[in-house]
């Protein structure tokens, strides 16, 4: 699974990442995690509010930061 | 007296809060409110508890409503509309969806690279951060009904104007390249519950209090210290009507600051006081939440510097217009 942080480094993005790698740890997946902070990158996405979340190509969150519970149903389980 | 001016008293002014601080400053603290601290503490107290409350609910309430308006989304509501049109939506939008200065870059990336005109873009741009849902409220509890509504009138004015004259300009040569290179990408943004919607509101106000109550606080102080402190003919000599200059010095003082609203009301509340002109402390709120150093750091990433300089220059000039009329007309609000 490739997954995708869009963020500025902005404190929002701390927290998804925090809460996606407790989100994979409790389902014992892998995941490549990248962050991206490349506006022009970000937008590319379609997205413009960030913490933006893209799992396998697809955004599948943005402008929040999703609770565990639900990274784990974008993740698929 | 009426239910409507009692309800203004008690829910908007917050009459009652007032009541009990000077209980509180009177026979707890045991000071007059006619002493300078009594009266500087008094004000501190009142206004910090009012600021913070006004500020929670009006949040929760705004946020509410801005879930419904996302960037994604209001970039295909303005892309519907053209010329003029697409300016007094932009503008009208700008008031509506969440706005931190951290997301107008990306903003501003998304709105041009999906063919928005610039101009539409930068209404947007102008009004987002100066005038929002919580700015009415917040200036009809300390000002009236009728300066809250002004603000928000003539803030759009600007706005609208501004992104006009941006387009007749036709600066987007001036748009840094690689923004045009961008692909412009619809998403498909999920509907949300009531529920995510009143999480969401939640999540805003636990931010946002979070984010500004530093700058509430300083806000407040300042506001104390110009209410008790400094003499009125000092205030009266820089910014009172009687100095021509009065308009452009508030302006000129209040662009490089980096503030937002809130933070700006209790200074703006103590001016007054003061006997500064409506128009002169508008200018200053305007020059205050709308130009900042910060934010043009970032505008930077993404305008070459002619443009940085016109959008400086009309902003600028539309806000110290604004002053002047508006002092000119100060006898129709107050």
């Amino acid at each position: 699974m490739e997954i995708k942080i869009l963020g500025t480094g902005c404190s929002k993005c701390e927290k998804l990442e925090k809460n996606l790698e407790t989100a994979l740890k409790e389902l014992n997946a892998k995941a490549d995690i990248e962050k991206v902070d490349n506006l022009a990158v970000i937008v590319s996405y379609g997205v413009m509010s960030t913490p933006g979340l893209v799992i396998d190509g697809e955004v599948k969150s943005i402008g929040k930061v999703p609770k565990v519970k639900e990274l784990k149903k974008m993740l698929g389980y | 007296m009426n239910i409507f001016s009692w309800l203004n008293d008690q829910l908007l002014k917050m009459k009652w809060l007032w009541n009990l601080v000077e209980l509180l400053v009177e026979k707890v603290f045991k000071l007059s409110m006619e002493t300078r601290v009594g009266g500087s503490i008094h004000f501190f107290i009142y206004d910090t508890i009012k600021i913070f409350i006004l500020l929670s609910v009006m949040i929760f309430i705004i946020s509410f409503i801005q879930s419904y308006f996302p960037p994604e989304r209001t970039k295909k509501i303005i892309g519907r509309f053209k010329g003029l049109k697409g300016n007094i939506f932009g503008a009208l939008l700008g008031t509506v969806t969440p706005f931190c200065s951290c997301s107008s870059i990306p903003i501003f990336i998304g709105f041009v690279s999906a063919g928005l005109p610039l101009g539409a873009t930068f209404s947007f741009l102008i009004s987002s951060p100066m005038i929002d849902l919580a700015s009415l409220m917040l200036l009809m509890s300390f000002f009236g009904t009728k300066v809250g509504t002004v603000y928000v009138a003539v803030g759009l004015v600007v706005a609208v104007i501004g992104g006009v004259l941006i387009n007749r300009l036709r600066m987007e040569k001036y748009v840094e390249s690689y923004v045009w290179g961008v692909e412009n990408v619809d998403i498909e943004i999920e509907e949300l519950t009531r529920k995510d919607r009143i999480e969401f509101a939640k999540s805003q106000v636990k931010e946002i209090v979070g984010r500004v109550w530093p700058y509430i606080l300083i806000g407040v102080g300042i506001g104390a210290g110009i209410h008790n402190w400094v003499p009125q003919s000092i205030i009266e000599k820089v910014l009172g009507e009687g100095n021509p200059f009065s308009v452009l010095i508030a302006t000129f003082i209040g662009i490089p600051i980096y503030a937002d609203i809130f933070g700006t009301i209790p200074i703006a509340e103590a001016l007054i006081a003061k006997g500064v002109g409506i128009g002169t402390v508008i200018s200053f709120m305007m020059g205050v939440t709308t130009l900042s150093i910060p934010s043009l750091v970032m505008l930077s990433k993404v305008v070459k510097p002619k443009l940085l300089a016109t959008f400086v220059a009309i902003v600028t000039l539309g806000i110290i217009i604004v002053g002047y009329g508006l002092n000119g007309l100060s006898f129709l609000l107050i």
